[in-house]
């Protein structure tokens, strides 16, 4: 497949704007604002059958259309780069590497919807983006991308970047518009969604970067193209963040619906030191682990329920045959532990009453029914707290312990590793 | 708008509230009661609104930290590729400190925190606001001696 989001990536220098331009840049934003009325866009994203690239995969075009017409209504658009989920790293690439590509984004989508104001919502810890961003916004306002009447169209938009400050939380959409408000990153309730009331009160579209960044191609191709590409009901190219234990770790550019075989065996170099697989997380740390029988399920919204578990970001971490299972969920666990927002019980409770129970599994320190508790503590929580926090912090634990039970249990009895 | 000229209270000024907190943070070196005071003040907001938002966030310092502070990322594909743990170990035997701790000098603080976003690099580790990825021991080992340098 020829690239389009990752077009760039051997582009040295392609967050320089003359760079970016010279490859074909800012085509798009022409095309979208000279060629289009705010409609028309919104019905070409319906047509792609685009959903959300950060976790939900909600339709992006359904999105579009929630936001109200009335010109007199004040509306903000938000791009959340809050990126912060284990085993995800395409949107830190995408800010990063090829920034101009997003915000060409940001001005087509914003320009669809009417929101004059753009903020960037960037994660602390991702300090050359937020340096970055500084700069390519400042060069596309010089070019006229930016700023009043943009390409004389008399659409206007000003964009600036926000830098967070170290809060995993605040890659949910309405805890990052918290902290944009400058107050801690807790969820709010839900409905009503952003799209009513969202940022200062106002209709807001929030938007994952890697979502954003296919809209100037589908501008430029075209909807058919992009629903060309892809399953039945997940459309068009997706970045896969590989990692763990193959031998090249890094982004590939596949098609939704690739197989985990192929990600893994053809592109990702196979497993390292020719070990054996023994295990897969399929979409970053919040969705359920697979094991190697699983190799040919492909990479969809729709195909990975099936078997238990989640398309998630589509970040593939790989685990070999020397992999602890219960070391390696316990790592997770903390995160969890460590990024619950403390706002509600059973999430705040929940995820450090499992790393408790984990540290003593791992520790070899004798606890019979140990297994049952961690269980029982997955169901106290499952659909009861106040954002998919708690539930993502249950998926790894329950699912290692439905696939490596045995392992779990010689761990508890033999007090050591099985590995 | 000039941020100076923002009015005090408003929404608008307490969106300043984490960019206020990083400039105090620089300023004082950590976000001590003077500094939260400040950033107080200058927003107009209470005192414990500014802390209940600064006290919320991994990236600010609430207590004094040493100049450099070493942030080892803890994630599980980190974890897989020989770092987490292994670094951490690595770096508290040459530092002489437990994380949590600054060197008797001032100069390093060893942290770990959650998943940097670096997994197909890692493993992975942050200094002041500095990524370094791909680590090995020598890695480590050459960096810790230009940051002792310099």
């Amino acid at each position: 497949m020829e690239k389009a989001l990752l077009k760039n990536v051997y582009v040295p220098h392609a967050d320089n704007i003359d760079v970016y331009i010279a490859h074909g840049g800012y085509r798009a934003v022409r095309k979208a604002l000279l060629e289009f009325k705010p409609e028309g866009l919104i019905e070409m994203v319906k047509k792609t059958g685009l959903r959300g690239r950060g976790g939900a995969g909600f339709p992006a075009g359904l999105k579009w259309g929630f936001m109200p017409k009335d010109p007199d209504v004040t509306k903000y658009l938000c791009v959340n780069t809050d990126e912060g989920e284990p085993g995800t790293f395409k949107d830190r690439y995408l800010v990063e590497e090829d920034p101009h590509q997003v915000l060409e984004g940001v001005i087509i989508a914003a320009y669809a919807v009417g929101a004059h104001r753009a903020y960037v919502y960037i994660r602390g810890e991702f300090f050359l983006a937020v340096k970055r961003w500084i700069k390519v916004i400042a060069d596309a306002y010089d070019r006229g991308f930016l700023g009043k009447n943009i390409l004389g169209t008399g659409f206007s938009l000003d964009v600036s970047v926000h830098r967070g400050a170290g809060a995993y939380i605040c890659g949910e959409e309405t805890a990052m518009l918290e902290s944009l408000e400058g107050k801690r990153g807790e969820p709010r309730l839900k409905p009503p969604y952003p799209a009513q009331v969202g940022l200062y009160g106002q209709p807001t579209l929030v938007h994952n970067v890697e979502t954003l960044a296919c809209v100037p191609h589908i501008v430029l191709r075209g909807p058919e193209w992009f629903a060309s590409i892809g399953t039945e009901e997940s459309k068009g190219p997706k970045i896969f963040c590989v990692s763990g234990h193959v031998r090249r770790p890094g982004n590939y550019e596949l098609p939704m619906g690739t197989t985990l075989r192929e990600i893994i065996y053809e592109h990702a170099g196979g497993v390292k030191g020719g070990r054996k697989l023994k295990a897969i997380i399929p979409g970053g740390a919040s969705t359920p682990m697979l094991t190697p029988e699983h190799l040919d399920v492909p990479m969809a919204f729709e195909t990975l329920p099936k078997v238990g578990s989640m398309f998630g970001t589509g970040a593939v971490i790989v685990m070999d045959e020397t992999t602890c299972i219960v070391k390696a969920v316990l790592h997770l666990a903390r995160f969890f532990a460590h990024e619950s927002c403390g706002k509600c019980v059973p999430c705040r409770v929940g995820t450090q009453t499992m790393v408790k129970i984990l540290e003593g599994i791992e520790a070899g320190e004798e606890r019979d029914g140990d297994l049952d508790l961690l269980l029982d503590v997955c169901n106290t929580m499952f659909g009861k707290t106040f954002c998919p926090l708690g539930d993502a912090a249950i998926n790894p634990v329950a699912s290692s312990i439905e696939h490596f039970r045995d392992e779990y249990e010689y761990h508890i009895r033999e007090k050591q590793c099985m590995v | 708008m000039a941020p100076q000229e923002i009015p005090k209270g408003t929404p608008a000024a307490r969106s300043m509230a984490l960019t206020a907190l990083y400039i105090a943070q620089e300023q004082y070196g950590y976000l001590s009661e003077e500094a939260l005071q400040r950033v107080a003040e200058r927003l107009g907001l209470s005192l414990k609104d500014v802390y209940s938002t600064a006290s919320f966030y991994s990236l600010y310092q609430m207590k004094p930290a040493g100049q450099y502070v070493i942030q080892v990322c803890e994630g599980l594909s980190c974890f897989l590729r020989d770092g987490a743990e292994r670094l951490v170990d690595c770096l508290r035997r040459k530092l002489g400190i437990e994380v949590g701790e600054t060197t008797p000098d001032g100069r390093f603080t060893l942290e770990t925190v959650q998943c940097l976003a670096s997994c197909g690099t890692s493993p992975a580790m942050r200094i002041n606001d500095e990524l370094y990825d791909n680590l090995t021991e020598e890695k480590v080992d050459a960096i810790l001696e230009q940051l002792a340098r310099g």
